[in-house]
Protein backbone atom coordinates (compact mmCIF):
# COMPACT_ATOMS: atom_id res chain seq x y z
CA UNK A 1 0.00 0.00 0.00
CA UNK A 2 1.01 3.51 -0.67
CA UNK A 3 -0.85 6.62 -0.15
CA UNK A 4 -0.66 9.45 -1.82
CA UNK A 5 -1.88 12.62 -2.57
CA UNK A 6 -2.81 14.06 -5.99
CA UNK A 7 -3.87 18.01 -6.34
CA UNK A 8 -5.50 18.95 -9.44
CA UNK A 9 -4.04 23.02 -9.94
CA UNK A 10 -6.77 23.64 -12.47
CA UNK A 11 -9.08 23.09 -10.37
CA UNK A 12 -7.39 24.52 -7.01
CA UNK A 13 -8.99 27.84 -6.41
CA UNK A 14 -6.47 29.04 -3.54
CA UNK A 15 -9.54 29.47 -1.02
CA UNK A 16 -7.48 27.84 1.91
CA UNK A 17 -10.01 25.59 2.66
CA UNK A 18 -7.91 23.25 3.03
CA UNK A 19 -5.88 24.42 5.83
CA UNK A 20 -8.53 25.84 8.37
CA UNK A 21 -9.87 22.76 8.16
CA UNK A 22 -6.26 20.87 8.66
CA UNK A 23 -6.07 23.43 11.65
CA UNK A 24 -9.57 22.56 13.62
CA UNK A 25 -9.10 18.83 12.93
CA UNK A 26 -5.72 18.63 14.34
CA UNK A 27 -5.88 21.01 16.91
CA UNK A 28 -2.86 23.17 15.47
CA UNK A 29 -1.69 25.83 17.73
CA UNK A 30 -2.61 29.48 17.15
CA UNK A 31 -0.85 31.11 13.91
CA UNK A 32 0.75 27.70 12.88
CA UNK A 33 -0.29 25.37 9.71
CA UNK A 34 0.85 21.79 8.54
CA UNK A 35 -0.56 22.67 4.82
CA UNK A 36 -0.61 26.21 2.96
CA UNK A 37 -1.16 27.51 -0.11
CA UNK A 38 0.93 29.16 -2.64
CA UNK A 39 0.23 31.25 -5.62
CA UNK A 40 2.90 31.73 -8.50
CA UNK A 41 2.73 33.34 -11.17
CA UNK A 42 5.42 32.59 -13.61
CA UNK A 43 6.57 34.94 -17.57
CA UNK A 44 6.43 38.06 -18.36
CA UNK A 45 2.89 39.78 -19.11
CA UNK A 46 1.16 39.69 -21.38
CA UNK A 47 2.42 35.84 -21.41
CA UNK A 48 1.93 34.58 -17.97
CA UNK A 49 0.98 31.45 -16.36
CA UNK A 50 -0.50 31.12 -12.84
CA UNK A 51 -0.93 28.22 -10.18
CA UNK A 52 -2.57 27.71 -6.71
CA UNK A 53 -0.90 24.96 -4.93
CA UNK A 54 -1.86 23.53 -1.92
CA UNK A 55 1.54 22.12 0.22
CA UNK A 56 1.95 20.58 3.09
CA UNK A 57 4.38 17.35 3.96
CA UNK A 58 5.06 15.43 0.98
CA UNK A 59 5.31 11.74 2.71
CA UNK A 60 8.60 11.38 0.83
CA UNK A 61 9.66 7.50 -0.04
CA UNK A 62 13.42 8.71 0.68
CA UNK A 63 12.45 10.91 3.89
CA UNK A 64 15.70 13.26 4.69
CA UNK A 65 14.02 13.83 7.97
CA UNK A 66 13.31 10.18 9.51
CA UNK A 67 17.14 10.09 8.02
CA UNK A 68 18.70 12.24 9.92
CA UNK A 69 16.67 12.11 13.15
CA UNK A 70 18.40 11.05 16.20
CA UNK A 71 16.05 9.05 17.82
CA UNK A 72 14.07 7.90 15.62
CA UNK A 73 10.84 9.62 16.41
CA UNK A 74 11.23 10.15 12.86
CA UNK A 75 9.54 7.17 11.25
CA UNK A 76 7.43 5.72 8.35
CA UNK A 77 4.45 3.57 9.24
CA UNK A 78 2.54 1.23 6.64
CA UNK A 79 1.37 3.13 3.54
CA UNK A 80 4.12 5.15 3.51
CA UNK A 81 2.82 8.13 6.19
CA UNK A 82 5.74 9.64 7.81
CA UNK A 83 5.50 10.54 11.02
CA UNK A 84 6.47 11.91 14.49
CA UNK A 85 6.10 9.94 17.79
CA UNK A 86 6.37 13.40 20.10
CA UNK A 87 7.42 11.17 23.00
CA UNK A 88 10.97 9.94 21.17
CA UNK A 89 11.12 14.04 19.56
CA UNK A 90 14.00 15.96 21.52
CA UNK A 91 13.03 19.11 19.48
CA UNK A 92 16.78 19.56 17.77
CA UNK A 93 15.50 20.65 14.66
CA UNK A 94 17.43 18.08 12.50
CA UNK A 95 14.37 16.92 10.41
CA UNK A 96 13.34 20.92 9.85
CA UNK A 97 16.74 21.71 8.72
CA UNK A 98 16.41 18.63 6.15
CA UNK A 99 13.32 18.88 4.76
CA UNK A 100 13.18 20.91 1.69
CA UNK A 101 9.67 21.76 1.92
CA UNK A 102 9.88 23.49 5.13
CA UNK A 103 6.86 21.16 6.17
CA UNK A 104 8.10 20.69 9.57
CA UNK A 105 7.80 23.02 12.43
CA UNK A 106 8.33 22.77 16.66
CA UNK A 107 5.41 22.39 18.45
CA UNK A 108 5.39 26.27 20.24
CA UNK A 109 3.81 24.83 23.72
CA UNK A 110 4.46 20.99 23.16
CA UNK A 111 7.81 21.38 22.17
CA UNK A 112 7.98 18.51 19.85
CA UNK A 113 8.12 18.80 16.26
CA UNK A 114 4.89 18.81 14.25
CA UNK A 115 3.70 18.11 10.81
CA UNK A 116 0.79 16.76 8.29
CA UNK A 117 0.16 13.53 9.21
CA UNK A 118 -2.10 12.66 6.03
CA UNK A 119 -4.55 12.25 8.85
CA UNK A 120 -3.74 9.11 10.13
CA UNK A 121 -6.30 9.20 12.74
CA UNK A 122 -9.43 9.59 9.91
CA UNK A 123 -7.50 6.90 7.43
CA UNK A 124 -7.60 4.57 10.19
CA UNK A 125 -11.54 5.31 10.54
CA UNK A 126 -12.23 5.01 6.71
CA UNK A 127 -11.70 8.44 6.19
CA UNK A 128 -9.95 11.15 4.07
CA UNK A 129 -7.94 13.38 5.11
CA UNK A 130 -9.54 16.66 6.44
CA UNK A 131 -8.31 19.08 3.99
CA UNK A 132 -8.91 16.13 1.00
CA UNK A 133 -12.93 15.94 2.99
CA UNK A 134 -13.65 19.88 3.01
CA UNK A 135 -12.13 21.06 -0.35
CA UNK A 136 -15.36 22.93 -2.23
CA UNK A 137 -13.87 22.03 -5.72
CA UNK A 138 -12.68 18.37 -5.25
CA UNK A 139 -9.34 19.36 -6.56
CA UNK A 140 -7.72 17.13 -3.96
CA UNK A 141 -7.79 13.30 -4.39
CA UNK A 142 -5.89 10.41 -2.01
CA UNK A 143 -5.67 7.18 -2.40
CA UNK A 144 -3.67 3.69 -2.43
CA UNK A 145 -0.88 4.12 -5.38
CA UNK A 146 -0.66 0.50 -5.61
CA UNK A 147 -4.57 0.01 -6.85
CA UNK A 148 -4.30 0.09 -9.80
CA UNK A 149 -8.09 1.12 -10.36
CA UNK A 150 -7.74 3.85 -7.29
CA UNK A 151 -8.94 7.77 -8.52
CA UNK A 152 -5.25 8.72 -7.72
CA UNK A 153 -3.59 5.72 -9.77
CA UNK A 154 -6.07 6.76 -12.55
CA UNK A 155 -5.43 10.52 -12.62
CA UNK A 156 -1.42 10.26 -12.93
CA UNK A 157 -1.69 7.54 -15.49
CA UNK A 158 -3.77 10.00 -17.65
CA UNK A 159 -2.92 13.45 -16.38
CA UNK A 160 0.67 15.23 -17.01
CA UNK A 161 1.60 15.64 -13.11
CA UNK A 162 4.60 16.92 -11.37
CA UNK A 163 6.05 16.96 -7.77
CA UNK A 164 7.65 19.41 -5.94
CA UNK A 165 11.76 19.57 -5.73
CA UNK A 166 12.30 16.73 -7.87
CA UNK A 167 16.16 17.36 -7.62
CA UNK A 168 16.10 16.91 -3.50
CA UNK A 169 15.86 13.20 -4.35
CA UNK A 170 12.99 13.33 -1.82
CA UNK A 171 10.64 10.93 -3.80
CA UNK A 172 7.18 12.88 -3.01
CA UNK A 173 4.35 11.26 -2.52
CA UNK A 174 2.28 14.70 -3.33
CA UNK A 175 1.77 14.85 -7.10
CA UNK A 176 0.39 18.18 -8.68
CA UNK A 177 -1.64 17.89 -11.47
CA UNK A 178 -0.47 20.49 -13.99
CA UNK B 1 13.42 37.47 -19.80
CA UNK B 2 11.00 34.97 -17.70
CA UNK B 3 9.87 35.98 -13.99
CA UNK B 4 8.43 34.67 -11.40
CA UNK B 5 6.20 36.23 -8.43
CA UNK B 6 5.84 33.58 -5.52
CA UNK B 7 2.96 34.32 -2.69
CA UNK B 8 2.63 32.02 0.22
CA UNK B 9 -0.30 31.71 2.85
CA UNK B 10 1.23 30.07 4.97
CA UNK B 11 2.42 31.04 8.67
CA UNK B 12 5.04 29.44 10.26
CA UNK B 13 8.21 31.41 12.35
CA UNK B 14 11.45 30.30 12.52
CA UNK B 15 10.98 29.01 8.96
CA UNK B 16 9.35 31.97 7.10
CA UNK B 17 10.86 34.05 5.79
CA UNK B 18 14.18 32.32 6.92
CA UNK B 19 14.43 29.59 8.58
CA UNK B 20 15.80 30.90 12.25
CA UNK B 21 15.70 27.46 14.13
CA UNK B 22 19.34 27.32 15.04
CA UNK B 23 21.08 29.99 16.77
CA UNK B 24 24.21 30.92 18.50
CA UNK B 25 24.26 27.89 21.16
CA UNK B 26 24.28 25.41 18.09
CA UNK B 27 27.11 27.36 16.63
CA UNK B 28 29.10 27.69 20.13
CA UNK B 29 28.56 24.20 20.51
CA UNK B 30 30.19 23.35 17.16
CA UNK B 31 32.90 25.62 17.91
CA UNK B 32 33.54 24.15 21.52
CA UNK B 33 33.03 20.76 20.53
CA UNK B 34 36.09 21.12 17.92
CA UNK B 35 38.25 22.87 20.40
CA UNK B 36 37.73 20.21 22.66
CA UNK B 37 38.42 17.20 19.58
CA UNK B 38 41.58 19.49 18.90
CA UNK B 39 42.98 19.77 21.89
CA UNK B 40 42.25 15.76 22.97
CA UNK B 41 44.11 14.61 19.87
CA UNK B 42 46.90 17.28 20.75
CA UNK B 43 47.02 15.62 24.08
CA UNK B 44 46.64 11.88 23.03
CA UNK B 45 49.41 12.64 19.85
CA UNK B 46 52.08 13.73 23.24
CA UNK B 47 51.07 11.00 25.53
CA UNK B 48 51.70 8.13 22.44
CA UNK B 49 54.87 9.78 21.92
CA UNK B 50 55.90 10.35 25.31
CA UNK B 51 56.44 14.08 25.42
CA UNK B 52 54.28 15.21 28.42
CA UNK B 53 56.91 16.60 30.45
CA UNK B 54 58.44 18.44 27.47
CA UNK B 55 55.03 19.28 26.32
CA UNK B 56 53.11 20.06 29.61
CA UNK B 57 50.48 22.58 28.07
CA UNK B 58 49.64 19.52 25.05
CA UNK B 59 49.33 16.90 27.50
CA UNK B 60 47.97 18.60 30.53
CA UNK B 61 47.06 22.10 31.06
CA UNK B 62 44.65 22.25 28.06
CA UNK B 63 43.01 18.92 28.65
CA UNK B 64 42.23 20.28 31.97
CA UNK B 65 39.75 22.62 29.96
CA UNK B 66 38.43 20.09 27.73
CA UNK B 67 35.57 18.82 30.50
CA UNK B 68 34.38 22.48 31.20
CA UNK B 69 34.41 23.34 27.42
CA UNK B 70 32.81 19.73 26.90
CA UNK B 71 30.10 20.28 29.66
CA UNK B 72 29.50 24.40 28.28
CA UNK B 73 28.86 22.71 24.97
CA UNK B 74 26.40 19.95 25.92
CA UNK B 75 24.75 22.74 27.93
CA UNK B 76 24.49 25.00 25.18
CA UNK B 77 23.13 22.08 23.08
CA UNK B 78 20.43 21.33 25.53
CA UNK B 79 19.64 24.74 25.65
CA UNK B 80 18.22 24.81 22.00
CA UNK B 81 16.46 21.81 22.27
CA UNK B 82 12.64 22.39 21.91
CA UNK B 83 11.78 19.19 23.94
CA UNK B 84 14.77 19.19 26.44
CA UNK B 85 13.35 16.61 29.14
CA UNK B 86 13.16 14.01 26.33
CA UNK B 87 16.79 14.60 25.60
CA UNK B 88 17.65 10.95 27.24
CA UNK B 89 16.03 9.49 24.02
CA UNK B 90 19.49 9.79 22.34
CA UNK B 91 20.61 7.16 23.87
CA UNK B 92 17.74 4.66 23.37
CA UNK B 93 18.83 4.38 19.83
CA UNK B 94 21.69 3.75 17.97
CA UNK B 95 21.11 5.66 14.04
CA UNK B 96 23.92 5.44 11.87
CA UNK B 97 22.28 7.48 9.36
CA UNK B 98 21.94 10.54 11.53
CA UNK B 99 24.96 12.42 12.36
CA UNK B 100 23.20 14.01 15.50
CA UNK B 101 23.50 10.41 16.72
CA UNK B 102 26.71 9.48 15.56
CA UNK B 103 27.95 12.51 18.02
CA UNK B 104 25.62 12.42 20.97
CA UNK B 105 27.14 8.77 21.53
CA UNK B 106 30.61 9.87 20.81
CA UNK B 107 29.57 12.78 23.52
CA UNK B 108 28.67 10.50 25.80
CA UNK B 109 31.95 8.44 25.54
CA UNK B 110 34.66 11.48 25.31
CA UNK B 111 32.99 14.06 27.93
CA UNK B 112 33.72 10.99 31.13
CA UNK B 113 36.75 10.72 29.10
CA UNK B 114 37.69 14.27 29.43
CA UNK B 115 36.67 14.41 32.83
CA UNK B 116 39.51 11.51 33.82
CA UNK B 117 42.26 12.68 32.18
CA UNK B 118 42.17 15.84 33.93
CA UNK B 119 41.62 14.57 36.97
CA UNK B 120 44.56 12.45 36.68
CA UNK B 121 46.67 14.87 36.11
CA UNK B 122 45.59 17.81 38.71
CA UNK B 123 47.96 16.37 41.31
CA UNK B 124 50.88 16.53 38.83
CA UNK B 125 50.15 20.12 38.33
CA UNK B 126 49.01 21.09 41.84
CA UNK B 127 50.62 19.07 43.90
CA UNK B 128 49.55 20.24 47.29
CA UNK B 129 45.96 18.54 46.50
CA UNK B 130 44.78 15.44 48.26
CA UNK B 131 42.13 14.03 47.86
CA UNK B 132 40.53 12.53 50.96
CA UNK B 133 39.10 9.41 49.40
CA UNK B 134 41.51 5.72 48.55
CA UNK B 135 39.22 5.03 45.68
CA UNK B 136 40.18 8.99 44.28
CA UNK B 137 43.47 7.49 44.56
CA UNK B 138 42.83 4.58 42.75
CA UNK B 139 41.09 5.93 39.83
CA UNK B 140 44.01 8.32 39.51
CA UNK B 141 46.70 5.39 39.39
CA UNK B 142 44.04 3.26 36.87
CA UNK B 143 44.13 5.85 34.32
CA UNK B 144 47.83 6.99 35.07
CA UNK B 145 48.44 3.45 34.53
CA UNK B 146 46.82 3.10 31.37
CA UNK B 147 47.11 6.51 29.58
CA UNK B 148 48.98 5.57 26.47
CA UNK B 149 45.47 3.42 25.95
CA UNK B 150 43.35 6.01 26.38
CA UNK B 151 45.00 8.03 24.38
CA UNK B 152 45.20 5.28 21.67
CA UNK B 153 40.87 5.15 22.10
CA UNK B 154 40.35 9.29 22.05
CA UNK B 155 42.40 9.82 18.80
CA UNK B 156 39.75 7.97 16.45
CA UNK B 157 37.01 9.10 18.62
CA UNK B 158 38.23 12.77 18.44
CA UNK B 159 38.64 12.62 14.45
CA UNK B 160 34.99 11.31 14.57
CA UNK B 161 33.93 14.61 17.02
CA UNK B 162 35.93 17.19 14.72
CA UNK B 163 34.65 16.05 11.55
CA UNK B 164 30.94 15.52 12.72
CA UNK B 165 31.19 19.09 13.74
CA UNK B 166 30.61 19.79 9.84
CA UNK B 167 28.98 16.40 8.94
CA UNK B 168 26.08 17.23 11.13
CA UNK B 169 25.68 20.22 8.64
CA UNK B 170 26.21 18.95 5.70
CA UNK B 171 23.71 15.93 6.38
CA UNK B 172 20.98 18.23 5.71
CA UNK B 173 19.74 18.19 2.16
CA UNK B 174 17.27 20.93 2.47
CA UNK B 175 20.47 23.70 2.77
CA UNK B 176 22.44 23.99 -0.52
CA UNK B 177 25.19 25.87 1.37
CA UNK B 178 25.63 22.96 3.88
CA UNK B 179 25.53 20.23 1.05
CA UNK B 180 29.40 20.11 0.82
CA UNK B 181 31.30 17.01 2.03
CA UNK B 182 34.18 19.42 2.54
CA UNK B 183 32.54 20.34 5.91
CA UNK B 184 33.79 17.78 7.70
CA UNK B 185 37.47 18.00 6.61
CA UNK B 186 37.11 22.08 7.14
CA UNK B 187 35.38 21.61 10.45
CA UNK B 188 38.04 19.33 11.78
CA UNK B 189 41.19 20.98 10.58
CA UNK B 190 39.60 24.12 11.44
CA UNK B 191 39.64 22.95 15.09
CA UNK B 192 42.77 21.56 15.52
CA UNK B 193 43.86 25.11 14.25
CA UNK B 194 41.61 26.67 16.89
CA UNK B 195 43.41 24.08 19.56
CA UNK B 196 46.34 24.49 18.57
CA UNK B 197 46.00 28.22 19.19
CA UNK B 198 44.78 27.76 22.57
CA UNK B 199 47.61 25.31 23.38
CA UNK B 200 50.02 28.61 22.12
CA UNK B 201 47.91 30.79 24.74
CA UNK B 202 48.43 28.12 27.85
CA UNK B 203 52.53 27.20 26.62
CA UNK B 204 54.96 28.57 29.35
CA UNK B 205 57.83 27.56 26.80
CA UNK B 206 59.11 28.67 23.98
CA UNK B 207 59.55 25.63 22.21
CA UNK B 208 56.39 24.16 23.02
CA UNK B 209 54.72 27.52 21.78
CA UNK B 210 56.65 27.94 18.84
CA UNK B 211 56.06 24.09 17.90
CA UNK B 212 52.26 24.70 17.91
CA UNK B 213 52.70 28.33 16.14
CA UNK B 214 54.58 25.92 13.12
CA UNK B 215 51.62 23.37 13.18
CA UNK B 216 49.17 26.18 13.20
CA UNK B 217 50.87 28.13 10.46
CA UNK B 218 50.12 24.55 8.37
CA UNK B 219 46.64 24.14 9.73
CA UNK B 220 45.90 27.46 8.37
CA UNK B 221 46.99 26.64 5.12
CA UNK B 222 44.97 23.57 5.11
CA UNK B 223 42.36 25.41 6.39
CA UNK B 224 42.12 28.15 3.31
CA UNK B 225 42.70 25.21 0.77
CA UNK B 226 39.46 23.85 2.10
CA UNK B 227 37.80 27.24 2.34
CA UNK B 228 38.80 28.11 -1.17
CA UNK B 229 37.40 24.52 -2.14
CA UNK B 230 34.23 25.07 -0.40
CA UNK B 231 33.21 27.94 -2.04
CA UNK B 232 34.69 27.12 -5.92
CA UNK B 233 32.40 23.51 -5.47
CA UNK B 234 29.31 26.22 -4.98
CA UNK B 235 30.20 27.51 -8.26
CA UNK B 236 30.50 24.63 -9.92
CA UNK B 237 26.70 23.15 -8.46
CA UNK B 238 23.38 24.11 -9.39
CA UNK B 239 21.74 27.68 -9.33
CA UNK B 240 20.91 27.04 -5.60
CA UNK B 241 24.30 26.30 -4.52
CA UNK B 242 25.72 29.69 -6.57
CA UNK B 243 23.04 31.21 -4.90
CA UNK B 244 24.00 29.77 -1.45
CA UNK B 245 27.77 31.00 -2.21
CA UNK B 246 26.22 34.43 -3.18
CA UNK B 247 25.59 34.99 0.66
CA UNK B 248 29.00 34.43 1.84
CA UNK B 249 30.73 36.24 -0.96
CA UNK B 250 28.70 38.64 -2.42
CA UNK B 251 25.57 39.60 0.00
CA UNK B 252 24.30 40.12 3.59
CA UNK B 253 27.03 37.80 5.22
CA UNK B 254 30.09 38.78 3.16
CA UNK B 255 31.88 41.56 5.11
CA UNK B 256 31.27 38.92 8.06
CA UNK B 257 33.28 36.62 6.11
CA UNK B 258 35.87 38.49 4.05
CA UNK B 259 36.74 41.04 6.99
CA UNK B 260 36.37 38.93 10.50
CA UNK B 261 36.04 35.10 9.16
CA UNK B 262 38.78 35.18 6.02
CA UNK B 263 41.24 38.72 7.11
CA UNK B 264 40.96 38.63 11.28
CA UNK B 265 40.82 34.72 11.37
CA UNK B 266 42.76 33.56 8.91
CA UNK B 267 45.44 35.58 6.93
CA UNK B 268 46.58 37.78 9.53
CA UNK B 269 47.21 35.55 12.49
CA UNK B 270 48.90 33.27 9.76
CA UNK B 271 51.51 36.27 8.30
CA UNK B 272 51.81 37.60 12.32
CA UNK B 273 52.71 33.71 13.01
CA UNK B 274 55.36 33.52 10.37
CA UNK B 275 56.86 36.40 11.23
CA UNK B 276 56.92 35.79 14.61
CA UNK B 277 58.59 32.17 14.00
CA UNK B 278 61.53 34.70 11.72
CA UNK B 279 62.48 36.39 14.63
CA UNK B 280 59.96 39.64 14.80
CA UNK B 281 58.86 40.27 17.99
CA UNK B 282 54.92 39.43 17.95
CA UNK B 283 53.24 39.06 21.25
CA UNK B 284 52.04 34.87 20.51
CA UNK B 285 48.92 35.67 21.86
CA UNK B 286 47.80 37.72 19.41
CA UNK B 287 48.13 35.85 16.68
CA UNK B 288 46.27 32.94 19.00
CA UNK B 289 43.44 35.39 19.83
CA UNK B 290 42.13 36.06 16.68
CA UNK B 291 42.67 32.16 15.24
CA UNK B 292 39.93 31.22 18.29
CA UNK B 293 37.76 33.95 17.32
CA UNK B 294 37.98 33.67 13.98
CA UNK B 295 36.83 29.66 14.53
CA UNK B 296 33.86 30.70 16.27
CA UNK B 297 32.78 33.19 13.54
CA UNK B 298 33.34 30.53 10.68
CA UNK B 299 30.55 28.71 13.03
CA UNK B 300 28.43 31.54 13.27
CA UNK B 301 28.38 32.26 9.52
CA UNK B 302 27.82 28.98 8.21
CA UNK B 303 24.92 28.14 10.66
CA UNK B 304 23.34 31.19 9.85
CA UNK B 305 23.93 31.60 6.29
CA UNK B 306 22.99 27.78 5.78
CA UNK B 307 19.92 28.25 7.36
CA UNK B 308 19.12 30.99 4.99
CA UNK B 309 19.91 29.45 1.72
CA UNK B 310 17.37 26.89 0.19
CA UNK B 311 15.96 24.99 -2.32
CA UNK B 312 14.61 26.57 -4.83
CA UNK B 313 10.96 25.57 -6.25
Amino acid sequence: MRYVMVIDTNKCVGCSDCVVACQVENHVPMGYCRDWVVETVNGTYPSVSFEFRSERCNHCDNAPCVRTCPTGASHIIEGGIVLVTPEECIGCGACIESCPYDARYPHPEEGHVDKCTFCNHRLEKGELPACVSVCPTKCMYFGDLDDANSDVSKLLATRQHKVLAPEAGTKPRVYYLI
Amino acid sequence: MEEELFVSGRNLPHIDPNLELWGFPIAFYLFLGGLAAGILLFASTAVILEKEDKFPATARWAPLVVPLLLTVGLFALIVDLHHPLYSWQLYTTIRLESPMSWGAWVLLIVTPISYLWAFADLRILFPKLDWKFKVLYQIEDLVRKYRKVIAWILIPLCIILGIYTGILLSAFNARPLWNSAILGPLFLISGLSTAAAAIILLAKSHSESSLFSKIDIILIIIEIGLVIHLIMGYYSGTEMQVEAANILINGELSIMFFVFFILLGLIVPLVMEVFELLGTKIPVYIPAILVLIGGLIFRILMVEAGQLSRILY
